[in-house]
């Protein structure tokens, strides 16, 4: 627990056209889950790159289990490594059984049991039905399924998953957050990298939000939710009224929204207490923001940031 | 290693799987017994032609087949593993780079190789048991080793093609101009210099430039055992001025090590 497992010091990317990655500092530890929030070309996959040690930073400093994961040393643990990219299609003709062999047999399992280990990665994302046919049958669900077992190969201390739940099902995708939170409980650190999607929040230690290379915040989801000091909205019913006449609650009222209270967090007991004492109080619906509201939150404040004259073009376009 | 030959097993495989070697097989065979029996038809006769007639023959076809079929099977090897993103994903594993295009190399050279021991042996073995002549096997062995090596050599050749381009069908564009230019234009141009200038050119200097080519290293080596009755054209004077057997085999050597060594080199600085 001393050393974190993976760490960005200041770490860039920058293409001839384009900085990727602009300069990221983090650090994961074992047995921690981070969510690596951000839109298309914010910077996700470059980090993850990084982090695979496929590319080299163009600055700064990256570790991986204490290495610089591109230098030869980091060579021996990229076994304990497992990845799934974002788009990714197997080898059409072989069989899943296959695909998954050859994998394991990469990282580094003899003959026998990488077949073995295939079969029992297969089980595990629910797809030996279909394990003997080729890859090109398969459905986009089952493919994804393909290459989360294929990123389960080993054991793996540290996940790299991106986009790990599209195409996956309700049934699925609850499958998959339990491995999740099984290999968690084993030790192992998950970096889940997402657009924002509903069900990840229980899931997840930390969240990191990325902006055209930037990092924007990061934090546990309590601690964005304070930074970002969204309000919670309680909807109380059957008050008819009574709230808009109340002088301590009727502040909260917002035009838009008649029958629902926007209240910052330090006052939401003291708002809840008032509506208690109101006698005709029949029901309460008490929403903290979720991290897709925190997530966009902290989007709209980014793009107000940025210089005038991107405004200016968007105004002209 | 052992990476280096998961990978080439599971390519190998792959040609298997893709009916690559038994088509291939079996158009190396139906070509070499065609030719050997009904190569003597074009001179009135149905039958068994004389083994320099046969393996002259057989070298003209080869050397436009081979390095069409060792473009086919290879262009994509790269480029297509980088479309459905599987090359990313198999680099962040435990192997390096020059062990994924070695082991690439292998399994899809043995394809090649294998084919062409198959194809062409068999009509070896059916010679000589026509001719009854051990000078038979000796011909063909020289063949069968250099057209493996031609083949080898233009499997390395596509991967330079497969590393260099970002899309499939630009690949395949690049790999059927590559034919092209190898197998047909190349001897044009020979042809030209020594038809259209006068004494631009000396035998030793076409020879040298021949060497540019792997397709027509390949010719020299199989033809100037011959009689050069069967032999004609550019070829026929090359052959007067020929290099020794073992040198030939030298510079087709090197016409597979160069290009796999660039193509080594090119992948370890592609950006990914």
């Amino acid at each position: 627990m001393s050393t974190p497992l993976v760490s960005l010091t200041n770490a860039g990317k920058s293409y001839p056209q384009l900085d990727a990655l602009k300069s990221v500092t983090m650090h994961l530890n074992q047995g921690e889950v981070m969510g690596l929030f951000g839109h298309n070309g914010a910077g996700k996959t470059t980090m993850m790159k990084l982090i695979l040690g496929v590319i080299s930073p163009s600055r700064g400093k990256v570790e991986v289990m204490g290495m610089a994961p591109d230098s030869k040393e980091a060579w021996h643990c990229r076994s304990k490594v497992g990845y799934l990219p974002e788009n990714v299609s197997f080898y059409e003709q072989l069989t899943g059984l296959e695909v998954l062999t050859y994998f394991a047999k990469l990282k580094g399992f003899a003959k026998g049991n990488a077949k073995k280990h295939a079969i029992v990665l297969l089980e595990q994302v629910g797809i030996t039905h279909a394990m003997k046919r080729p890859v090109k049958t398969y459905s986009k669900g089952m493919r994804q399924r393909l290459g989360l077992a294929q990123a389960f190969i080993g054991e793996p201390k540290l996940l790299l998953l991106d986009e790990p739940t599209v195409g996956l099902d309700p049934i699925a995708t609850r499958d998959f957050y339990q491995t999740v939170d099984q290999l968690k409980s084993n030790g192992s650190s998950v970096i889940l990298c997402s657009h924002v999607l509903p069900g990840v929040e229980q899931h997840i230690d930390r969240a990191m939000i990325l902006s055209t290379g930037q990092l924007l915040a990061m934090g546990t989801l309590a601690e964005l939710r304070q930074q970002a000091a969204l309000p919670v909205a309680i909807k109380p019913f059957g008050l008819n009224g009574s709230v808009a006449n109340d002088s301590t609650l009727n502040g909260f009222l917002t035009a838009n929204c008649p029958n629902t209270l926007l209240v910052p967090e330090q006052e939401k007991i003291k708002v809840l207490k008032q509506l208690l004492s109101h006698e005709g109080l029949d029901d309460l619906q008490v929403e903290t923001a979720n991290l897709e509201q925190v997530y966009q939150h902290f989007l709209s404040k980014h793009e107000l940031s940025l210089p005038e004259k991107k405004h200016e073009q968007g105004a002209q376009g | 290693m052992r990476q280096i030959l998961t990978v080439a097993n599971k390519e190998f495989h792959d040609g298997l799987r893709n009916r690559w070697l038994i088509s291939i097989t079996l158009i190396f065979a139906l070509l070499s017994l065609g030719l050997t029996y009904f190569g003597a038809a074009a001179s009135g006769a149905v039958g068994v032609a004389s083994l320099s007639t046969t393996v002259a023959s057989l070298a003209s076809l080869a050397v436009f087949l081979i390095p069409l079929i060792a473009l086919l099977l290879s262009y994509d090897s790269f480029v297509g593993e980088q479309e459905s993103g599987t090359l990313l994903l198999l680099l962040t594993y435990p192997l390096s780079k020059s062990q994924l295009l070695l082991g690439k190399f292998i399994g899809q050279g043995s394809i090649i190789a294998l084919a062409t021991l198959l194809g062409f042996g068999s009509s070896a073995i059916l010679l000589y048991f026509q001719l009854g002549d051990i000078q038979v096997l000796t011909s063909f062995s020289v063949f069968i080793f250099s057209a493996i090596l031609l083949g080898l050599s233009f499997t390395a050749i596509s991967y330079l093609i497969s590393l260099s381009v970002s899309e499939k069908s630009k690949a395949a564009g690049f790999a059927l101009i590559t034919w092209f230019l190898f197998a047909l234009a190349f001897d044009l141009a020979l042809l030209a210099l020594l038809v259209g200038v006068e004494n631009g050119i000396s035998q030793a200097g076409l020879t040298q430039l021949m060497m540019l080519n792997p397709a027509d290293i390949f010719r020299l080596v199989n033809l100037s055992g011959l009689d050069s009755s069967d032999v004609n054209g550019a070829l026929a004077v090359a052959i007067n001025a020929s290099l020794s057997q073992a040198q030939l085999f030298t510079a087709l050597l090197a016409w597979v090590a160069l290009p796999l060594t660039i193509a080594i080199f090119i992948f370890k600085r592609k950006k990914l």
